[in-house]
């Protein structure tokens, strides 16, 4: 370890949990959390059971059940669908047998496991942070090292509390100025992924920096690490600043006195360097990001809110018009026609992505005093037990309700057509989910991906609109 | 885990780039609790029209695509959810090599712990893999890990290159989770050491 080159917030979380380099240079290194839920483990836990191996450190472990369960009233019955329901108690079953900690179905702290993790106070600046998940890059916004793993790596970590790593490449991404009026953490990550594509972040960690960031609460930060992997990236992180430890003062299990002022010296040393290098460097001018929504079928395929529906005949590549003529085809678009036309039958504000109180306030914001379109049916999940009873609290559940939103449980829900939320084929979504695959929220499902405050505003107008246009009556 | 030395078989054509692990396994089939079967629902949406009958149209429908053992894409393979299941489903399929341009990260580790090859070639060579790959029951391709090559059913030799210690692994169908048991010593140590600086991570 070179103590005196400058370094990178990435490079210091990595050198600290290098355990041993083997000889071609792979890391073994430590992991400080493991997050688990129900989808990811059950060959994970066969595997330790066939090899007669335990959890190397239940303290650092922690698992939540998410993606399977309703969001209705029929999780306090049970749930339903017969694979599902064993999924679910064979996690359960894990937990008891291996000594996992494990958030109970009905506790009030459930919730999905990237809402969990910070508002727990269990993710933490400096961290390196596992899970079964490519969504867990959210836990970067905590200045954490956080990706997304397999299953036999999560077999792995069970096991040894390591994985075997090639450290990644550093990328940064500047978002400079301040943001528009309208504009949230989601219309800066969407923007970005417009710009470098799906795989432009491919082995890179990224590093989101500038004003626009700094600026952002720790919800925006989330959602804007949480979509790195659409962008390619394994993690994106943001440094550590007072707004993290605010944030961390807050929570339950954080630490707390004596610790706390002990873990700000380690956490204040994280930011990068001054002269450090990346790999890769994207700037942005915040001030340039208008609304966005998604067109197509990769988040990638991403325009203003003003933009039409792109000409797959104007595109030379054939690879790509082809690609670009089945999105096209696939969402039933017409080339030229006004994204602001476009009917939606489905709103769906939620997932690790947008699920947080912050978000929940942005779409009460524009919601308040207005009605849903007649036809649309709109959801507001949140993220955990304890984002719904702040939300009670505050009367955003009133706000919504009275609007025509669907109030419910908390839980993965409509981002990933795994449980009872789903999209029936040909059904058009505004979504503030992360990932507008085709069939991802239902086989013929449609997704366009959008911040809380547009998908507030599409469940209003009943088409994709312009959320400049649906400002607050009053604030909430 | 099934070693992977050298494979000759049906390489598939499928011509897209960005096949993300939503299209390669559903999330609505993630619910088993065991690896195996998965392979029926590989590339569901495309596979199957929504009464369950098969889509002819679908490259893995036809003959003698049904039988392949490679898979043949373009840029970005895998790209998406985490979920290792992507690689079980085309394992239990039946596939254990796919080639293509590049692989998004989480696939790339997945496939390597699970026995399948994932192969970069340049984009001209994987178009011309593909064309290759359209001739039919003869268009049979061999991968061969020991010497890091793809050979083209015209005996064309194209090479490749694996990362030394993932190649062994492979080669010699090694679990990993073994390898790093040998490490316990240099663990525990470095356990002492951060829960002395660092107990707030330490129950």
């Amino acid at each position: 370890m070179s103590a005196q080159k400058p370094r990178t917030l990435f490079d210091k979380i990595w050198d600290a949990h290098v355990v041993d380099t083997l000889p071609d240079g792979t890391a073994l290194l430590y992991i400080d959390l493991h997050l688990t839920h129900e989808v990811t483990t059950p060959q994970a836990f066969d595997g330790l059971r066939a090899a007669g191996r335990g959890i190397r450190r239940p303290d650092a472990t922690l698992g939540v059940i998410d993606h399977n369960i309703a969001t209705d009233a029929s999780r306090y019955t049970g749930i339903v669908d017969p694979e599902s329901a064993l999924q679910v108690a064979t996690l359960e079953k894990n937990a008891a047998e291996f000594g996992m900690p494990l958030i109970p179905l009905l506790d009030e702290r459930q919730g999905i496991v990237h809402v969990i993790g910070p508002e727990l106070g269990r993710s933490l600046p400096g961290m390196t942070i596992v899970c079964g998940d490519s969504h867990t890059s959210t836990h970067g916004a905590m200045g954490a090292l956080a990706f997304g793993i397999g299953t036999s790596e999560v077999e792995h970590v069970l096991a040894t509390q390591t994985l075997l790593q090639k450290p990644a490449k550093n990328m940064l991404v500047s978002v400079d100025g301040n943001l528009a009026v309208g504009c949230s953490g989601k219309d800066i990550v969407l923007a970005i992924i417009g710009r470098i594509g799906t795989a432009g972040g491919t082995g890179h960690v990224i590093e989101y920096a500038g004003d626009a960031i700094r600026a952002l609460d720790m919800a925006g930060r989330m959602t804007v690490c949480n979509m790195s992997i659409e962008g390619g990236a394994r993690a994106g992180m943001v440094a550590p600043d007072q707004t993290t430890y605010d944030y961390i003062a807050k929570t339950p299990d954080g630490p707390k006195g004596a610790a706390l002022a002990r873990a700000m010296e380690w956490w204040k040393t994280l930011p990068t360097d001054d002269g450090a290098h990346f790999d890769t460097v994207l700037r942005l001018n915040a001030h340039e990001i208008a609304p966005q929504v998604t067109w197509g079928t990769n988040p990638e395929a991403v325009l203003p809110i003003t933009g039409v529906v792109p000409n797959p005949a104007e595109v030379d590549d054939e690879a790509k018009r082809v690609q670009m003529e089945r999105m096209v085809q696939y969402m039933g678009l017409t080339p030229g026609q006004r994204l602001q036309d476009l009917k939606v039958d489905v709103v769906f504000i939620g997932s690790c992505t947008n699920s947080r109180i912050e978000d929940i306030r942005m779409a009460a914001a524009i919601a308040k005093g207005r009605k849903v379109a007649d036809g649309v049916r709109a959801m507001v999940v949140p993220g955990s037990g304890l984002v719904k009873k702040a939300a009670e609290a505050e009367g955003l559940d009133r706000i919504l309700k009275e609007a025509g939103f669907e109030w419910r449980e908390a839980g993965c829900s409509m981002c990933l057509g795994m449980n009872p939320d789903k999209l029936t084929p040909g059904q058009r979504s505004a979504s503030t989910s992360n990932r507008n695959f085709e069939g991802r929220q239902g086989p013929g499902g449609r997704t366009h991906l959008l911040s809380p405050a547009m998908a507030a505003a599409a469940a209003l107008a009943g088409h994709l609109a312009d959320v400049r246009d649906y400002q607050p009556k009053e604030t909430v | 885990m099934q070693a992977f030395t050298t494979l000759t078989g049906i390489a598939a054509p499928l011509p897209k780039a960005n096949v993300d692990t939503d299209q390669i396994i559903p999330a609505r089939f993630l619910k088993s609790i065991s690896r195996a079967g998965f392979g029926k629902n590989l590339f569901a949406n495309f596979r199957y029209n929504e009464d369950g009958s098969e889509n002819p149209d679908f490259v893995l429908n036809q003959e003698p695509y049904r039988k392949a053992e490679v898979l043949i894409a373009f840029e970005n393979f895998g790209c998406g959810s985490s979920r290792e299941h992507a690689p079980w489903a085309l394992l239990d399929f039946g596939i254990r090599c796919v080639i293509a341009p590049d692989f998004a990260d989480i696939f790339h580790n997945n496939s390597f712990k699970n026995g399948i090859l994932p192969v970069r070639l340049p984009k001209e060579v994987c178009a011309q893999l593909m064309e290759d790959a359209k001739m039919g029951p003869n268009a049979r391709v061999t991968v061969d890990l020991e010497r890091e090559v793809v050979v083209r059913p015209n005996g064309e030799e194209i090479p490749f290159k694996i990362d030394p210690l993932r190649r062994h692994l492979l080669l010699n169908g090694l679990d990993d989770i073994g390898q790093t048991m040998q490490h316990a010593p240099a663990i525990d140590s470095f356990e002492a050491k951060q829960k002395a600086a660092q107990p707030w991570l330490y129950a």
